[in-house]
C-alpha cells in the first residue's frame, strides 16, 4: 500500500440516530420490487406482465437501448403489480414472494477459466450488471466498453452509512471471487479504496488490485473523489464503479450459480427506535422491516442517506443501489424568526452558529430547508466542501447557462450528483445543485 | 407564537393571488418570511440542509456595521460639539448625531424596500434580502450635511440602474452602495466634498478659532500641490494619528474609526461571511504601493508613511464592508487576492495622484468590480488548462 490521500475539504454530518453494531435478521417481507427508476434515463422494455410466475434471476424488464442488459427478479414469486405512472412510465414491478426461493439455475462453474465475453454475458442475463455504474455521467455500463479502470470505494463516510466492515462482515470469499471478475472486465486496474481509521480487514485476502488509503472527513469515501485524486477522469475516459456489497453479490453468483440477494443494511435515523444492522434482500418492501420501529409518524423514509437518497413511502421498498434506509423527522412547520432565533439544533457548516457548529456532536436533523431560494450571493462555500480539483460555482453556473464546452472544460465528467451532494447542502442560497447538475449531466449525455 | 401565526393565515388570502391586496403579495411575503421561517420541505436532490441562509448572513453583516454606526453617529456630536466649542456629553454627543443620521437611514431603507418591492411584485420573485445591507451602508458613507432627497435620489438610482436593471441581487456588477456613492459624488461634487459637508453647522454659527473641517485626504492634497512637505501638521484640523484610529476626525458617518470598523471586521471573519482574504490583501496593496511611492518621494501625498493610508479616509471601511460584497467582488478564491491587492494599490494610486478625487477607495473598489469578471475568467481558464494538460500527460 502506497500512500495515503488525506481528504481535507468535506464535512461529516452527525445524525441522531446511528446504528448499533447488532444484526438483526428481519423478517421475510412479502413483497419485493425493482423500480426502473432507481437507473438514471432507462426505458425499460417489458418481459413479464400481472400474473406471471418468476424465479429469482428471471429477466423482468431490459433496457430499450441495449437489450442485452437484463433486470432480473431478486425473488421468485408471482407478478402482483407493474406501477405506472405519468403517460405510464413504468414505476415498479412488484412481486409476491414464495415462502421458499426457487432459484433460476446460470451456469458459472469453472469461471476462473471463463473469458471475459462469457463472464459479461452472465452479469448481464443474472441482472448483476447494473451495479456497475459507468462515468461519465453516473449510467449503466455500456458492456461492449472495456473501462480505463473499475473502483471500488470501499467504505461509506456518508451520515449514518453502514460500516461495511460489519454489514459485509462473513462476506469475505464472495469479496474475493467478486474481484477477480472484476479484473476480468478491466483492462485496465481494479482500484479498491479503503479509509485509514476504518477497520477494512475484510478485503485483507484481496489480491492483485491496487489498494489506496484515504482520511478524512466525508465526501472521502465517494468514489468519485477517489477517482479525481487517483487517476481523475478525462475527456474522452471511461471508467466503472461498483459498490463492495454488490462486489459480493457477484462473488456469491459465480460460486453458487444462483442470484442470491440477501443483504445486511441499515435502519438509521433519529425516528427508528432500533436503530441497528438488518439482514434482508435486494428489492424488499420496508413495511416489515420499520413497523413497530417508527417513534413518530411524520417522517421521511429515504431510500439511501440523507444527502442521496430517495423518498420513499412507509410501505415502499429499498432502491436498487441502497443498503441504508434513513427515517428523519419531517419539518414542515413554521419556526418563527428561526433565521435569527433558532428554536432546535441544526447540523451546519456555517460559524454563524457557533454553537451547533464546534460544541453540539449529533443532531436531529429534519427536512426543512430552513429558508428559501436565492440567487447566488455568498461565494466561497462551496469550495469548503469540495475536495475534487473542480471550481463547483462555477461548474453549476454552466449548467445553469447551457455553456456545454464550459461544462466539458470545467469537468462535468468527473463527477456525478453525489459528488456535489455537500455543496447542495451547504448552500445559503438553497440551490438544488444535484437537480441543477442532473439537467447538466443528461443534456451532456445526450450531446456525446 | 400561535396566535400571531393565525393572523398571519388569516391575512394571507387577501395578499394572495385572487385577493383584493394581491398588488402587495411580494410585500406580505417577503414580511411573513421575516417573522416565519416558512414549512417548505426539500423536495429534490438531499433531504437535509444547512441552517445558513440569506437572511442570517445579511443579518449578521448588519450587525457587524453597527459598531461603526454608533461610533460614527457619536462622533458626528462630537466633530460638531467640537467645532463650535459647545460643552457636551457623551449621550449629547450621540442624540444629536443619531438626530442627524436617522432621517438619511429612514430615506434610503424607504425608497430602497420600496423599489425593490416593486420590482419583485412586478417580476414575480420573492424580495431578496441584499438591500438590508446595502440600505445601511448608503447612509453610512454619506456626508452628515447631505440633503434627504439625494440621498432617495441616489438609492433609487443604485437599486434600479445598479441592480434590479441586471436581475437583482446576486447579478449586479457593481457594489450597490457605492454606486450611490458615485452617482451624488459626480452629480453633486460640491455637497460630497471639500470641508464643509461632513459636519453640518448651520451658516452664520460661530465656530472656533482656526476650525476647518477638511479631512486629512483634503489637506494632504492641498500640501501636495502647494509643494508643502508631509507632517503629522497635515492631519484633519487638531487631531493625531491616535485621533484616525479611533474616528474622532470628521468624515463620512461611519467610515471615520478604525477601531469599530476592525469590530466588524472580525465579526464578519469570526462568521465566516467576509473574505479574510480579500481584505488582508487590499491592506496589503496599499502598503505595497504607499511603500514604493515612499521610496520615489517628492511632494506630501509620496512621503505619507503608507501606513497611514490605512487609517485615513475611508480605507478601512471600504477594505471590510466595500470590498468583501461577495455578488461585486472576484468570486474565486484565487481571484480574491488579486482583486482585493489591485483595489488597495489603485487606492494609493488614485488619491497621490489625482487631486480631483480625494477619496481613493471608492473608485477603486468600483474599478475592480468591473475587472472582477476578467480576474476570474483568468483563474477559471487556468483550471481548465489544468485539466486539458492532463488529457495529453
Amino acid at each position: 500500500m502506497g500512500q495515503n490521500i488525506k481528504i481535507k475539504r468535506g464535512m461529516d454530518i452527525k445524525l441522531e440516530g446511528a446504528p448499533s453494531g447488532h444484526v438483526n435478521h428481519a423478517n421475510f417481507p412479502a413483497t419485493f420490487a425493482i423500480k426502473p427508476t432507481d437507473f438514471k434515463g432507462l426505458v425499460p422494455k417489458m418481459y413479464v406482465k400481472q400474473g406471471d410466475e418468476v424465479q429469482a434471476g428471471d429477466c423482468l424488464f431490459t433496457d430499450k437501448k441495449n437489450d442485452k442488459i437484463c433486470f432480473t427478479a431478486p425473488i421468485s414469486g408471482e407478478i402482483a403489480e407493474v406501477v405506472r405512472g405519468d403517460r405510464r412510465a413504468i414505476l415498479a414491478v412488484k412481486i409476491l414472494a414464495d415462502s421458499k426461493i426457487a432459484y433460476k439455475s446460470f451456469n458459472t462453474s469453472g469461471y476462473e477459466a471463463k473469458s471475459r465475453d462469457e463472464v459479461t454475458d452472465l452479469l448481464l442475463a443474472s441482472g448483476l450488471w447494473p451495479f456497475i455504474v459507468q462515468r461519465p455521467f453516473g449510467v449503466l455500463a455500456d458492456p461492449s466498453i472495456t473501462p480505463k479502470a473499475i473502483h471500488v470505494s470501499g467504505f461509506d463516510s456518508a451520515p449514518l452509512a453502514a460500516d461495511l466492515s460489519i454489514s459485509l462482515k462473513g462476506q469475505e470469499a464472495n469479496l474475493k471471487t467478486g474481484f477477480e471478475i472484476l479484473k476480468k472486465l478491466a483492462a485496465g486496474k481494479v482500484h479498491l479504496n479503503i479509509h485509514q481509521d476504518k477497520d477494512s480487514s475484510i478485503y485483507n485476502s484481496i489480491q492483485g488490485v491496487e489498494k489506496t488509503t484515504f482520511s478524512g472527513p466525508h465526501p472521502s469515501g465517494l468514489v468519485g473523489v477517489q477517482i479525481n485524486k487517483i487517476d481523475a477522469i478525462n475527456k474522452g475516459d471511461v471508467v466503472w464503479t461498483i459498490k463492495p456489497q454488490h462486489v459480493a453479490f457477484i462473488g456469491k453468483f459465480f460460486e453458487t450459480g444462483n442470484l442470491d440477494l440477501e443483504q445486511t443494511i441499515v435502519i438509521a435515523g433519529s425516528e427508528v427506535k432500533n436503530p441497528a444492522y438488518y439482514t434482508t434482500r435486494l428489492g424488499a418492501s420496508v413495511a416489515e422491516l420499520l413497523s413497530d420501529n417508527l417513534t413518530a409518524d411524520n417522517v421521511r423514509v429515504i431510500s439511501g442517506n440523507v444527502l442521496t437518497g430517495t423518498k420513499i413511502t412507509q410501505d415502499g421498498y429499498l432502491g436498487y443501489y441502497d443498503n441504508q434506509i434513513s427515517v428523519i423527522p419531517e419539518g414542515d412547520h413554521y419556526e418563527m424568526l428561526g433565521w435569527l432565533f433558532p428554536s432546535y439544533p441544526r447540523p451546519t457548516l456555517s460559524s454563524t452558529f457557533p454553537l451547533y457548529k464546534f460544541f453540539k456532536k449529533t443532531f436531529k436533523a429534519n427536512t426543512n430547508p430552513h429558508g428559501e431560494h436565492r440567487a447566488y450571493v455568498v461565494t466561497g462555500q462551496y469550495e469548503k466542501v469540495m475536495p475534487m480539483d473542480i471550481m463547483p460555482q462555477q461548474l453549476i453556473k454552466s449548467v445553469m447557462a447551457k455553456d456545454l464546452e464550459l461544462m466539458e472544460n470545467l469537468g462535468i465528467y468527473e463527477v456525478i450528483e453525489e459528488d456535489m451532494a455537500l455543496c447542495e447542502f451547504v448552500c445559503t442560497s438553497k440551490i438544488d445543485v444535484q437537480r441543477v447538475l442532473s439537467e447538466g449531466l443528461e443534456l451532456m449525455a445526450e450531446e456525446s | 407564537m400561535k396566535f400571531l401565526r393565525d393572523q398571519v393565515d388569516k391575512l394571507k388570502p387577501t395578499f394572495s393571488e385572487g385577493g383584493k391586496l394581491s398588488f402587495l403579495h411580494s410585500t406580505f411575503d417577503a414580511l411573513e418570511t421575516f417573522l416565519f421561517v416558512p414549512n417548505h420541505t426539500t423536495k429534490s436532490g438531499g433531504h437535509i440542509r444547512d441552517g445558513i441562509d440569506l437572511k442570517r448572513t445579511m443579518f449578521l453583516v448588519v450587525i457587524a456595521l453597527l459598531p461603526a454606526l454608533l461610533f460614527g453617529m457619536w462622533n458626528l456630536g462630537y466633530q460638531f460639539h467640537r467645532a463650535t466649542g459647545i460643552e457636551a456629553s457623551l449621550l449629547e454627543n450621540f442624540w444629536y448625531g443619531m438626530l442627524q443620521t436617522l432621517p438619511i437611514i429612514i430615506v434610503s431603507y424607504g425608497v430602497g424596500l420600496g423599489i425593490e418591492m416593486a420590482f419583485a411584485q412586478f417580476k414575480g420573485h420573492p424580495v431578496n434580502e441584499g438591500f438590508l445591507v446595502t440600505g445601511l451602508l448608503i447612509p453610512m458613507v454619506m456626508p452628515a450635511d447631505i440633503p434627504l432627497w439625494m440621498v432617495g435620489l441616489a438609492t433609487a438610482f443604485a437599486v434600479i440602474i445598479g441592480k434590479e436593471v441586471f436581475g437583482g441581487t446576486g447579478m449586479n456588477l457593481l457594489n450597490p452602495a457605492l454606486t450611490a456613492r458615485m452617482f451624488l459624488y459626480i452629480g453633486y461634487t460640491p455637497e460630497m466634498s471639500g470641508e464643509k459637508c461632513w459636519v453640518p453647522i448651520a451658516d452664520g454659527m460661530a465656530t472656533v478659532d482656526g476650525y476647518s473641517g477638511a479631512t486629512t485626504l483634503g489637506n494632504v492634497g492641498v500640501a501636495s500641490a502647494n509643494g508643502t512637505p508631509w507632517s503629522d501638521s497635515l492631519l484633519s484640523w487638531g487631531t493625531t494619528a491616535m485621533d484616525s484610529i479611533l474616528g474622532t476626525i470628521p468624515g463620512s458617518i461611519a467610515e471615520t474609526s478604525v477601531v469599530a470598523v476592525l469590530i466588524g471586521a472580525i465579526i464578519l471573519i469570526a462568521a465566516g461571511i467576509g473574505s479574510w482574504k480579500i481584505m488582508i490583501s487590499t491592506v496589503i496593496g496599499a502598503l505595497f504601493m504607499g511603500g514604493v511611492l515612499n521610496l520615489a518621494g517628492g511632494n506630501a501625498w509620496y512621503d505619507m508613511p503608507a501606513h497611514y493610508h490605512l487609517i485615513i479616509g475611508g480605507f478601512m471601511f471600504g477594505t471590510v464592508f466595500m470590498t468583501t460584497d461577495p455578488v461585486s467582488a472576484a468570486q474565486t478564491e484565487r481571484g480574491k487576492w488579486i482583486y482585493g491587492f489591485f483595489i488597495g494599490l489603485l487606492t494609493v494610486l488614485i488619491r497621490v495622484f489625482n487631486p480631483g478625487y480625494p477619496e481613493g477607495i471608492m473608485m477603486a473598489i468600483l474599478l475592480m468590480n468591473v475587472f472582477a469578471p476578467l480576474i476570474d475568467y483568468s483563474v477559471i481558464q487556468s483550471n481548465i488548462k489544468m485539466r486539458l494538460k492532463r488529457v495529453k500527460a
